[in-house]
């Protein structure tokens, strides 16, 4: 059963409910709005079946996680007991290869206990210990680097999206003018250009030959990390320039797609009729062109918000940032296959979280969606 | 016609403005006068002339109904007239005087800032579009989007109040009040067109246009529809632009008619005359398309052609090319609207008379006959109405 059916029957029953609490005199007639409850319960059913198929999507996303390494030929403790072997070119003795086991896990154990274990860890954040950097755990360097991804591709995200938004609702508001005409094309080309190419340049200019920046790094080493002026302006400093080339590559995209549907919205009935109201040109463009045209804008906004987790994978590996892409690419580069499982893990979590907060706050700014979903 | 009964029930109401036409014509009465409007589409080649000397006078509380074919300019007079034209559309020439009700200084639209143009807005000229489904936005709420016009015309207004007074206006027009807080798809189509009249006379404006406000609904709800109008109308005292291409509908409606093609108003009288008289050849075939109800039938005929390509309009009168009556000069000569007695016709039949000349009817082409040879006309047509006559008898 559909939530329109749903809410119908449940109508249906109101209104009968209340035609016999009421007598015959005043029941929901027919072109009465429908009750307040009945929109409630649209609304949750709704959302609760979207968290119903996100609860589904995030099972199926650890039990891959799971799997995955498991079917790959080879697993992590072999792996280190035959490195080890190879180093020091003799058998590993039987009470290190016990508590290698205990750390990576036995291969010859049974799957579904494997399972319950995977399970039993990661209710305690326990996503198993890093092979690069043993014995630290991969959750304490997943968090450490969290911070650094959020504040760097977080703000950026969110930056480029209002930039590229607002320039995008000012262009497709007076398409053809002469700030569209230049801005419009000029946006097109700058973000046809690869980013990689982009931040190598950036950093060869203003890093390398101006000097204007830092090379590499999070902020300077020199310094005590903690809330004071002098670490806070070098976290400033050193994410300039990334931050820049991020704002630089994203906002075009926004810009174009929201000038697009700018366009088509102006020319929308709704928006002659807020003109022939009277209403400011302000509230015009903001509550009638801007609100509407910015719908499909903000699914993709969810996305990139859902993606900021996992770290802008070539920013950080040019800049060296010291966030959740640099951590992937450098467990990549080492084959730290607990790390990448990690990383992978919370990557795809926070996408899924992302995209149910989209779709939620989307039945909150499209109502048709309601009876639609 | 549905509406046979609405226009018939009115008139027992207010009585029509018929007296208006034929009286003096006080500047107090009129709410718009509207001289020599042109609206041009600019377009890389040549212009698009849309609409080209439309002139016409509102009195208050009239309706005046404008019909014509796709393409007659209609929707260009419309967004002219509420000065809502959006490029490629510039009007080049008129003007549009607007007399305000307090007695306060007449306004020319055209020539009035975006400022002052704000400040009528809604207030004294409020508009009623096609389609109510694209005219309400979908993401907002009924209520909210009376509010917002509400309260920019009345700062002290609270916001609860703006709402309150939604509700009530909602309620004229036959929706229950807690239908404010519905957005506009959880209502039927006909209660969608019904608030959108409810919201153009939110603000107790003077003069409503309304594009044909009634296209998308069923034959039932139209006739509930204009009866709602025209109750409000008595009520309020508006006057309406009521824009369509149903002539059959302003027949029923409208106090006085504009018939328009290819930008120009072609005819202008009150609805009788243009029932009963319609003197440009065009008009008689607009109304010649649909049958009478009550009046004896008559033979049911369109207009061949199609409408003119208005960037290369033809020379002359711009319906000579598909008129069954046109005669020499046609192809040449551009007639202007003449007014004679209030009804007004831009038609070269009737150029070199008086308007005595309006009730010999319609002359035929004449065959050999010179310009400004109204006598010879005159005899030809009498000639050909006795023809129409029996026609029509024999069937």
């Amino acid at each position: 059963m559909t939530t329109t059916e749903a809410a119908a029957a449940i109508r249906d029953g109101g209104a009968a409910g209340g035609a016999m609490a009421a007598g015959a005199a005043a029941g929901g007639g027919p072109g009465r709005g429908v009750p307040g409850a009945v929109r409630a319960v649209r609304r949750w059913g709704f959302l609760l079946r979207r968290l119903g198929f996100y609860a589904a999507a995030a099972a199926a996303a650890i039990v891959l996680n799971f799997l995955l390494p498991r079917l790959m030929p080879g697993d992590p403790s072999s792996a280190i007991v035959e490195e080890l072997q190879r180093v020091s070119g003799q058998q590993v003795p039987p009470e290190t290869l016990e508590s290698i086991r205990g750390i990576f896990g036995d291969p010859d154990q049974n799957l579904g206990q494997q399972f319950v274990q995977y399970l039993g860890q990661l209710a305690r954040f326990d996503l198993g210990v890093s092979v690069v950097n043993f014995p630290v755990p991969v959750s304490e360097l997943v968090l450490e680097a969290l911070p650094w991804t959020l504040l760097l591709v977080g703000t950026t995200t969110v930056l480029a999206f209002v930039l590229g938004t607002g320039l995008g609702v000012i262009a497709g508001w007076k398409a053809g003018s002469r700030l569209d005409s230049i801005l419009t094309p000029l946006t097109a080309f700058l973000s046809s250009v690869p980013y990689f190419w982009v931040a190598l340049l950036a950093l060869w200019v203003f890093g390398f030959v101006l000097g204007w920046f830092p090379l590499s790094g999070g902020y300077d080493a020199n310094l005590a990390e903690g809330f004071n002026l002098p670490f806070l302006a070098s976290v400033l400093h050193y994410g300039a320039l990334p931050a820049a080339t991020i704002v630089f590559s994203a906002f075009g995209g926004w810009l174009l797609g929201m000038r697009n549907m700018t366009v088509t919205t102006v020319r929308e009935d709704y928006v002659l009729l807020a003109q022939a109201k009277g209403l400011s040109r302000g509230r015009v463009i903001l509550r009638y062109a801007a609100r509407n045209a910015m719908l499909p804008s903000f699914t993709g906004f969810a996305m990139a918000l859902g993606g900021v987790i996992g770290g802008a994978l070539l920013t950080e590996t040019v800049f060296s940032y010291p966030g959740i892409g640099y951590l992937l690419f450098e467990s990549l580069n080492k084959r730290d296959y607990p790390m990448m499982q990690g990383v992978f893990l919370i990557v795809t979590l926070a996408t899924l979280l992302a995209n149910l907060l989209a779709d939620s706050l989307y039945v909150v700014l499209d109502p048709r969606i309601r009876e639609a979903g | 016609m549905v509406t046979q009964i609405v226009r018939d029930a009115d008139r027992t109401g207010t009585g029509r403005t018929g007296i208006n036409l034929t009286g003096a014509r006080s500047v107090s009465g009129d709410v718009l006068e509207v001289t020599g409007l042109g609206v041009e589409y600019v377009t890389d080649g040549d212009p698009v002339r849309a609409c080209a000397e439309v002139t016409f006078t509102l009195r208050r509380g009239e309706i005046l109904g404008v019909a014509g074919e796709s393409g007659s300019g209609k929707s260009t007079l419309i967004t002219a007239l509420t000065r809502l034209q959006r490029p490629p559309a510039v009007t080049t020439a008129g003007s549009i005087v607007f007399h305000p009700r307090d007695g306060g200084p007449a306004v020319d639209l055209v020539a009035a800032s975006p400022k002052e143009l704000r400040a009528l807005r809604w207030t004294s000229l409020s508009i009623v579009l096609q389609s109510a489904m694209d005219a309400l936005n979908p993401v907002m709420r009924l209520g909210a989007q009376f509010a917002d016009a509400l309260r920019t015309h009345d700062r002290s207004l609270s916001r609860d109040a703006a709402w309150a007074r939604a509700a009530e206006l909602l309620a004229t027009v036959g929706i229950s009040g807690d239908r404010v807080r519905s957005y506009p798809h959880e209502l039927s189509g006909g209660m969608r067109q019904r608030a959108s009249i409810a919201l153009a006379l939110a603000c107790r404006p003077e003069l409503v246009v309304m594009d044909e406000p009634t296209t998308a609904v069923d034959v039932v709800m139209q006739r509930q529809i204009l009866a709602q109008v025209l109750r409000l109308r008595r009520e309020l005292g508006f006057a309406v632009v009521f824009v369509t291409h149903d002539l059959s509908l302003l027949l029923e409606l409208a106090d006085r008619i504009a018939i328009m093609y290819a930008g120009r108003v072609v005819e202008l009288g009150t609805a009788d005359e243009i029932y009963d008289d319609p003197r440009h050849p065009y008009t008689r075939g607009l109304r010649d398309s649909f049958p009478p109800l009550r009046a004896p039938l008559r033979r049911l005929t369109g207009i061949p052609g199609t409408p003119p390509d208005l960037r290369r309009p033809p020379s002359g009168c711009p319906f000579h090319p598909r008129c069954a009556l046109r005669f020499e000069g046609c192809d040449t000569h551009l007639p202007e609207l003449v007014d004679a007695g209030g009804h007004a016709v831009a038609c070269r039949l009737y150029d070199a008379a008086d308007g005595g000349m309006a009730d010999v009817g319609l002359p035929a082409r004449t065959a050999d006959g010179t310009e400004g040879r109204a006598e010879r006309r005159i005899e030809d047509g009498i000639e050909r109405r006795a023809e129409h006559r029996t026609e029509g008898g024999a069937r």
